[in-house]
């Protein structure tokens, strides 16, 4: 099994080729505004490094978010061209899973606990997770000053906590989600994995717009 | 002729996500999903809609264009995107496929310039393009005027519009008129039984701005003119003659395209105007530019309505000519960039 697993729900893009049992190549670069630029790069990169073109891929896992849309939809078009071009299954991960799955092998979290990540606007995007890693609620996007005291007060990782200590006051790392972690969720708990499809949160922000403006000064 | 090049060609500049494919300047694939009735109740095209769109559109359409070509895509040569411009979250979810095509085929990629694609789909309906070529691009989101030595790597602007794009003038019209999103076919159809009675004006018309805007274009003036025209029909409690204002409006826009149009060639000493964009499908500017380029012993080559809108089978000509001409592909790094000039007819690095 050769997995191709990637992430362009943050501030970061993340790649690795993974053998489901170890990594065999991984890389991130950040830029948030830069997904679409990276992304490929990054992939033919590490494919190289390990020793590998796109054809010996056998599955290909993306983070589905939540995250800011136009980044999210860079890995997540990657990824089901990809495999629909190779012929192989393309699986989603929710990238707070991740995240929270990568917490507690590294120990950060010590208790039941929450992933909050930068949803912009002032808002974060949230789900709480069980001792064992497992989601437990959401994901929601809301403001800080909106998360369940309970929630907020607890252990928190993620870049959303970092980003507002005044309400988060047990910020943990790591930060941002990484992609050999995604394969970990997708390995190890395959009923939180999903169709390629992004988490989005949120409406897109339209107004109707089809009255007539006026041009003569009344 | 199989030793062509076989280029998909992938486009999603707007609302349309386009695939085609193209074996030289042979059509074997044109694949469009659009989703102009989403936007419709808008009034306009919502960027993020459109974005979610292309999303969902992309990997159905590129199967759709396989399908309807009779080949696998591992029977592709190359792949080639729309690079730029347009809208910038629509362009990124179409260069990432074509990167992500790019990868797992491991064929070239080439990234380019919209407008040139504009020019460069007549081969596929007229043949090769004569070097060079006039070429007026019109649309809801552009309207120019080039001068195409090589539709491969020479582009010049002579002028564009300073305002309002030709096609947004007829969205807005219509709107004031009461007729739908989009608004160019309302406005053509109702035009057939309108008479040309109303004399509105011709934006960059005026001696000195023929010094100045020689070629350049302006319609937010003309929509106002129009809109101050119905306002005050109705203000007296006259009815509007709805098809006379559709039909005038349109005879000034198609008046000061084709004027310019055949000015620019006559100057330029360029025998071949091609007509691109979706308001090249407009009937009066079809027959209005035929005439006025058969005067000035000017050739004019529109095609088909279907490649002048928005389509992948553009991108893919271009893809095709870029091949058959030995440019250089793009890097996979290349951004998507939604203020491309139209000077710069394939992308260049990106940040890496
Ligand atoms: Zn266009």
């Amino acid at each position: 099994m050769t997995i191709l697993a990637l992430d362009t729900s943050s501030a970061a893009v993340t790649v690795a080729v993974h053998d489901g049992s170890t990594v065999r190549a991984a890389s991130v670069e950040y830029g948030a505004t830069a997904h679409g630029e990276l992304l490929a790069p990054v992939i033919a990169r590490v494919l190289a490094a390990a020793g590998i073109t796109a054809v010996g891929l056998s599955r290909i896992i993306v983070g589905v978010g939540p995250g800011p849309f136009t980044g999210l939809r860079i890995g997540i078009v990657t990824a089901r061209v990809m495999g629909d071009a190779l012929g192989i299954p393309v699986s989603g991960v929710c990238s707070l899973d991740a995240i929270a799955a990568q917490a507690v092998f590294d120990h950060a979290v010590t208790a039941e606990f929450a992933v909050a990540t930068d949803a912009r606007r002032k808002e974060v995007y949230l789900a709480t997770y069980g001792v064992d890693g497992r989601r437990r609620s959401g994901p929601v996007v809301l403001r800080p000053d909106a998360v369940d005291p309970v929630a907020r007060s607890g252990q928190v990782v993620g870049a959303g906590a970092a980003l507002y200590p005044e309400y988060f006051d047990d910020g943990r790392e790591p930060l941002l989600v990484s992609a050999e972690w995604l394969v970990r969720v997708a390995l190890d708990q395959p009923e939180f994995v999903v169709d390629p499809i992004p988490l989005y949160l949120r409406r897109p922000d339209a107004v109707a717009n089809v009255s007539r403006k006026r041009v003569t000064p009344s | 002729m199989n030793d062509q090049p076989i280029v998909l060609g992938i486009e999603t500049s707007c609302d349309e996500t386009g695939v085609g494919i193209v074996r030289g300047t042979t059509l074997l694939a044109d694949a469009v999903a659009s989703s102009v009735d989403e936007h419709a109740r808008f009034g306009g095209v919502v960027p993020e809609v459109a974005s979610r769109a292309h999303l969902d559109a992309m990997v159905p359409t590129i199967r759709r264009a396989c399908s309807d070509a009779g080949m696998a895509l591992s029977d592709i040569d190359a792949i080639a995107v729309t690079a730029g411009p347009g809208l910038a979250g629509a362009l990124l979810v179409g260069v990432a496929a074509a990167k992500a095509l790019a990868i797992a085929l491991d064929r070239p990629l080439y990234g380019i310039n919209h407008l040139a694609a504009h020019v460069a789909v007549d081969q596929l309906q007229h043949g090769p393009l004569p070097e060079p070529t006039m070429a007026l691009l019109v649309s809801g989101g552009h309207s120019s005027l080039l001068l195409v030595p090589d539709v491969t790597n020479d582009i010049r602007s002579l002028g564009a519009t300073v305002d309002d794009a030709a096609g947004e003038a007829f969205d807005k019209v219509a709107r004031v008129l009461g007729l739908p999103f989009p608004g160019g076919p309302h406005i053509d159809r109702m035009a057939v039984d309108g008479l040309i009675t109303i004399e509105f004006p011709r934006g960059l018309s005026s001696s000195r701005d023929m010094q100045e805007h020689r070629f350049d274009f302006s319609f937010s003036g003309l929509k106002t003119a129009v809109a101050r025209w119905v306002e005050a029909r109705e203000a007296a409690g006259e009815a509007v003659p709805v098809a006379d204002v559709a039909a005038s409006f349109q005879e000034a826009v198609v008046d000061i395209l084709t004027r310019k149009a055949v000015l620019a060639c006559k100057e330029h000493g360029v025998d071949t105007l091609v007509i691109g964009g979706g308001v090249a499908a407009n009937s009066r500017l079809r027959s209005m530019a035929e005439q006025r380029c058969a005067a000035a012993g000017i050739t004019v080559r529109i095609p088909r309505p279907g490649l002048c809108t928005d389509n992948g089978a553009m991108v893919a000509a271009l893809g095709a000519e870029m091949v058959a001409r030995g440019r250089a592909p793009s890097s996979l790094a290349i951004p998507a960039d939604s203020s491309m000039l139209v000077t710069e007819v394939s992308a260049r690095e990106g940040l890496m």
